[in-house]
């Protein structure tokens, strides 16, 4: 039995249901033409998407978080929370005697949780090896392409505060 | 002077035209992949260029796909 069948002149939607499989599998190069126009459709319609959401977004507001005491940390250690919502996990890191530096901890590659290498000071993504700088969570190698979204803290009374983030899209 | 058959020059150039169309489509796809990491990143300002080559380039498929459509209808006719 052959795999193609011959072309019809018959147009697509009068055809009656493929009774034989080589029938089924059969797709012309105009059927798939008009798949790959299609597609080219849907990444128009992607596009489209993006800049809506760009049009109508509004910044953000964030709440005012205490996260840690800034003594409860040693040097080189740190702490998870989450922030804005408990479903954002963040992590503190006290870089420096008197230095801290938060992030998201998710990689903006698959969003698995970046831990602290204190060893090579950076921020590193077990799942695909994507590291990130310390200082601003810029992408230092590995799959990722964006730098990690910065948490905004603030010092009063002692205490380590969460203001905001910055660099996330949406 | 082309010897080829009607049938033999319509089907080349309607491989022609799908070679076109599958590099338009992955420029096409890496475009919205930037775009989409760019807006995730926080720079919104990409968004409207993303949408306006992402345009032009739909626009160059359906004008290939409308060629092939009529190129295969032309050689179905004889």
């Amino acid at each position: 039995m052959s795999w193609f069948r011959k072309p019809s002149s018959t147009p697509l939607w009068r055809d009656e249901f493929p009774v034989f499989t080589a029938d089924e599998r059969y797709v012309n190069r105009r059927q798939f033409t008009k798949f790959l126009t299609l597609t080219s459709f849907g990444m128009l319609a992607g596009n489209l998407w993006i800049l809506a959401r760009s049009a109508f977004h509004r910044a953000p507001t964030y709440p005012r978080i205490a996260v840690a005491a800034a003594g409860e940390i040693a040097v080189g250690g740190v702490k998870t929370f989450a922030y804005p919502t408990a479903g954002d996990p963040c992590i503190l890191v006290r870089t420096g005697s008197d230095s801290f530096a938060a992030y998201s901890q998710k990689c903006t590659h698959l969003s698995c949780a970046v831990y602290y290498d204190q060893t090579q000071n950076r921020l590193e993504c077990p799942c695909h090896q994507g590291f990130f700088s310390i200082a601003d969570g810029s992408v230092l190698q590995g799959p990722p392409r964006r730098a990690l979204p910065r948490v905004s803290l603030e010092r009063k009374d002692g205490q380590l505060i969460a203001v905001g983030v910055e660099g996330e899209g949406s | 002077m082309n010897t080829d058959p009607p049938r033999n020059r319509g089907l080349t150039a309607i491989d022609g035209a799908m070679v076109l169309i599958v590099i338009l489509l992955v420029v096409q796809i890496w475009l919205l992949s930037a775009t989409l990491e760019s807006y995730l990143g926080g720079h919104r300002e990409a968004a409207v260029p993303g949408a306006i080559i992402s345009g032009i380039l739909f626009a160059a498929c359906l004008a290939l796909y409308r060629l092939v459509d009529r190129i295969d209808s032309d050689v179905r006719k004889g």
